[in-house]
């Protein structure tokens, strides 16, 4: 944020351009989402694993903030079932 | 919420997936095989499953609990409860999709964290009305003007506001702005306009790909704006 409490103005250009790339869909997001958050926390290259996911996730508010959630979670109970 | 069935189908497709063997551990065979039987171990483990994800839906909510004014720890715990048995029934019914690509666990954590963060995000929004134009428009002109805008983004911003108003549907707009300016999260919009998330996705992601193409027949170069991976 910027000091006056709003998002910076390239935030706000990102947002409304949106990722340049070619992105997953939401549908594909959420089958590859639990692979990728595995390969990401065993220092796998999961970009590469799973392309076009980073773009979705930086493009679709819902499904970063579900991707931080997985991750977070998965680092939180490691061994957890 | 049956996630592939709520999106109807719809679909950016523009990145291919590739195909990846899979090789369960046994942990996850065991979840598989306890779930596929039937009679008291698969009772016994659908109880385990239910207290599993029980763990994760309050673990989201719990991430989320700023988004609550009332903060009422009854409503949440029941919002955890029914986003839990809602995660319980999707797993059952999408078991035979389970390819094995990730743990059993991770696989069904994100069914739980997907039925609690679509309640929290409804329930935050649930007495609010849902600015699909004004609010984000009136905020994007007064950006362009603004102090922290240079002349270059200032003109871009500019640029960017004419192409949403002369190049986009209505319909593109309305999400675009609602989504991107008012910050309106995606499921609250699918269940206010009685579409689904990859629907709107899908018509977010048309309407911006219209307006980089805009932009980039106009003569603006854009790449600074994804320089480091993030635009």
């Amino acid at each position: 944020m910027s000091d006056t409490g709003r998002p910076p103005l390239a935030d706000v250009l990102g947002g409304l351009l949106g990722p340049a790339g070619p992105e997953l869909t939401c549908d594909q997001c959420f089958e590859q989402l639990d692979r990728y958050v595995e390969l990401e926390l065993s220092g796998s290259d999961a970009d590469a694993a799973v392309p076009g996911m980073k773009a979705h996730l930086e493009g679709c508010p819902a499904c970063g903030e579900d991707h931080d959630s997985l991750r977070a979670l998965v680092e939180d109970r490691p061994s957890a079932g | 919420m049956a996630r592939t069935s709520a999106d109807g189908g719809t679909a950016v497709h523009e990145a291919s997936l590739p195909t990846i063997p899979s090789s369960p551990d046994a942990e996850s065979l065991a979840w598989i095989d306890a779930l596929s039987g039937a009679g008291q171990q698969r009772q016994e483990a659908i109880e385990r499953l239910h207290a599993l994800l029980l763990r994760a839906s309050r673990f989201e909510i719990a991430r989320r609990q700023r988004a609550f004014g009332d903060n009422g720890s009854g409503a949440l715990e029941d919002l955890a409860t029914q986003a839990a048995a809602d995660a319980v029934m999707a797993i059952l019914n999408k078991l035979h999709t389970y390819r094995g690509d990730s743990r059993f666990t991770t696989w069904a954590y994100k069914f739980a964290l997907l039925e609690a963060a679509v309640k929290v995000r409804r329930r935050a929004w649930q007495d609010r009305e849902v600015p699909l134009q004004q609010d984000g428009w009136a905020q994007l002109a007064d950006r362009s003007a603004a102090p922290d805008a240079d002349a270059e983004t200032a003109e871009l911003l500019g640029a960017v506001r004419r192409a949403i108003a002369d190049g986009l549907t209505p319909h593109q707009r309305a999400v675009l702005v609602a989504i991107t300016l008012n910050d309106v999260p995606i499921d609250v919009l699918a269940e206010r306009l009685s579409t689904t998330r990859g629907a709107l996705y899908k018509t977010l992601h048309d309407g911006r790909k219209k307006l980089r193409a805009r932009l980039a027949a106009d003569g603006y170069v854009l790449d600074h704006l994804w320089e480091g991976g993030t635009p």
